[in-house]
């Protein structure tokens, strides 16, 4: 589904990814490890655009993204999910989701199936998103992503900073996405989540993929995790 | 004539000038809150607007009301266009970054004045109000003409805020706001919005100027005190605000009508560089703006 190859990609004269080998397939999770600084957020911005590539191909369902800019990747199927979420904090909730929803001329199944993944949004559709508590937030960050109705989905440790029961749900709408098929990336630093979620998981250090695992052959204590996340 | 007849002329001459600086400063607001330039500029598209006000109503023959509406129309409709053109060559290649377009802006604001003194002289010139009419109240007579500029400028800024709060166009406009990388991540062109920002900013300058020509005349030196003027009222109302820059606008406006009626012209300008000042001290975000 998802074909990194070969990527260089850094800010400015920053290299910071140096030849990063990955992919992602449809209907499985792949977490993506590595200690804070590996790259791993920026490994996501460039697959979204969002940072200059030097070198490699990024390819989406065999078509090569590299000369779309940025605006036109969602369109090929591709939604990310932001670290700390960024959300559009002044606009209300819904107005999130309409922006989630703009290439696809915000249809109406689409946001009534994300307001049942997430039925605490419904409550606060007219709230600005700016108020609403952390978890809710990383919600409508994952709902207005999934409103352009994604074959990739890209998650950067959406469950920074929340509490096991907010984790638990969105645990189950990524398995959900999973069942549907799509391709989930997800960055993880907690190795009992990774290990309930992942199907793969790949190690990242030194801007690169050192390792790329599957998941049932990863335990507690496992080597990779105490060599790249040092726990 | 009683204080009390005196105090209402003084506050509908306030009313037209804050109308006309509602105009300006929140062209200026908006292509500040969603690029984050800093469109020094912008008092020449307010002036250009006036000029090309001027050179429309030469042309076109027949009566004032014609000619008046064709410039209301054409002027702001070129200067968005030269807007969109100086975005393309010039703020786009600089990336938008906020200090290099403060220095792009100043030279724009030459060219353009150097433009204006080149073509059109250093003259001015007045263009024929686009109708007669005058309003007797029982102690004064007042322009008919002034009150339609009241008017007008409260139906396009009540136009702009529509467009922010009620359209995709400006909902696209806000998102891009807040997070211009994550609005493309979600399909918007932004070079597009800036485009389109810069274009709606300056036309709007400029229709403030179309508006006030039939009032002071169009000059190549005209766009100064606008842009002073807006740059005060989007400071006191709140960098970016929109709601803000319609109070301080409207607070400048009426409190220049009465101090220049009851006191002096220079006092009301010391007291609105003194509010600038105090904001600026104790509320650094502006009124209705947000801490960042
Ligand atoms: N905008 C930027 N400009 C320059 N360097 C940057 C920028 N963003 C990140 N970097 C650098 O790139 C490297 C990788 O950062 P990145 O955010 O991709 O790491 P990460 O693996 O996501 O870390 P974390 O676990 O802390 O989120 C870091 O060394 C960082 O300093
Ligand atoms: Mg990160």
């Amino acid at each position: 589904m998802l074909e990194v190859r070969a990527l260089t990609a850094g800010y400015g004269p920053v290299t910071v990814l140096r030849g990063v080998d990955f992919d992602a397939r449809a209907g499985e999770v792949t977490c993506l490890m590595g200690r804070n600084g590996a790259g791993k957020t920026t490994l996501l911005k460039a697959i979204m655009g969002l940072v200059e590539t030097a070198e490699g191909t990024i390819r989406l369902s065999g078509i090569d993204l590299h000369d779309l800019p940025a605006h036109r990747r969602p369109g090929h199927g591709l939604a990310w999910v932001p670290q700390g979420r960024r959300l559009f904090g002044p606009l209300t909730v819904a107005e999130n989701l309409e922006v989630g929803g703009l290439l696809h001329g915000h249809r109406r199944e689409v946001r009534e199936h994300v307001l049942t993944l997430f039925p605490r949004l419904r409550e606060r559709l007219a709230q600005p998103a700016a108020t609403l508590s952390g978890g809710e937030q990383q919600m409508l960050a994952i709902g207005r992503a999934l409103c352009l109705e994604p074959k990739v989905l890209l998650l950067d440790e959406p469950t920074e900073g929340l509490q096991p029961s907010m984790i638990a749900l969105i645990r189950d709408a990524v398995l959900r996405l999973k069942a549907e098929g799509v391709a989930v990336v997800l960055v993880e630093q907690r190795v009992d989540a990774v290990l309930k979620m992942a199907d793969r998981v790949a190690f990242m250090a030194h801007g690169r993929v050192e390792e790329m695992v599957e998941a049932r052959k990863l335990e507690h204590g496992a080597r990779q995790f105490l060599d790249y996340v040092g726990v | 004539m009683a204080f009390g007849p005196f105090l209402l002329l003084a506050l509908m001459e306030g009313l037209v000038t804050a109308a006309v600086l509602a105009l300006a400063a929140s062209g200026l607001a908006l292509v500040f809150g969603v690029m984050r330039v800093v469109n020094v500029a912008h008092g020449e598209f307010f002036m250009l607007g006036a000029v090309i006000a001027w050179f429309v109503a030469s042309l076109i023959p027949g009566p004032a009301w014609m000619a008046f509406a064709a410039a209301l129309v054409v002027a702001p409709l070129a200067v968005a266009a030269l807007a969109a053109l100086a975005d393309a060559l010039v703020l786009k290649r600089l990336n938008y970054d906020p200090e290099a377009t403060i220095v792009a802006t100043i030279g724009l604001l030459y060219m353009l004045q150097q433009a204006a003194l080149t073509v059109y002289g250093p003259d001015a010139r007045p263009v024929a109000a686009p109708f007669d009419l005058r309003l007797q109240l029982p102690w004064f007579g007042y322009s008919g003409y002034k009150l339609f500029v009241i008017a007008a400028a409260a139906v396009v800024l009540a136009g702009i805020w529509a467009l922010m709060t009620h359209t995709r166009a400006g909902l696209v406009m806000r998102a891009t706001q807040v997070d211009r990388d994550v609005a493309r991540a979600f399909g918007i062109d932004v070079d597009r919005v800036y485009m389109g920002t810069f274009a709606l900013g300056a036309g709007l300058a400029a229709l403030a100027g179309v508006l006030i020509v039939p009032i002071t005349q169009a000059h190549y030196l005209m766009g100064g005190d606008p842009l002073l003027l807006s740059f005060i009222v989007v400071i006191i109302g709140g960098l970016g605000s929109l709601r803000g820059t319609l109070v301080a606008a409207l607070v400048i406006g009426l409190s220049d009508g009465v101090i220049s009626m009851f006191f002096s012209p220079t006092l009301a300008k010391i007291l609105a560089t003194l509010l600038v000042a105090l904001v600026l001290v104790f509320r650094p975000q502006g009124l209705f703006g947000t801490r960042t």
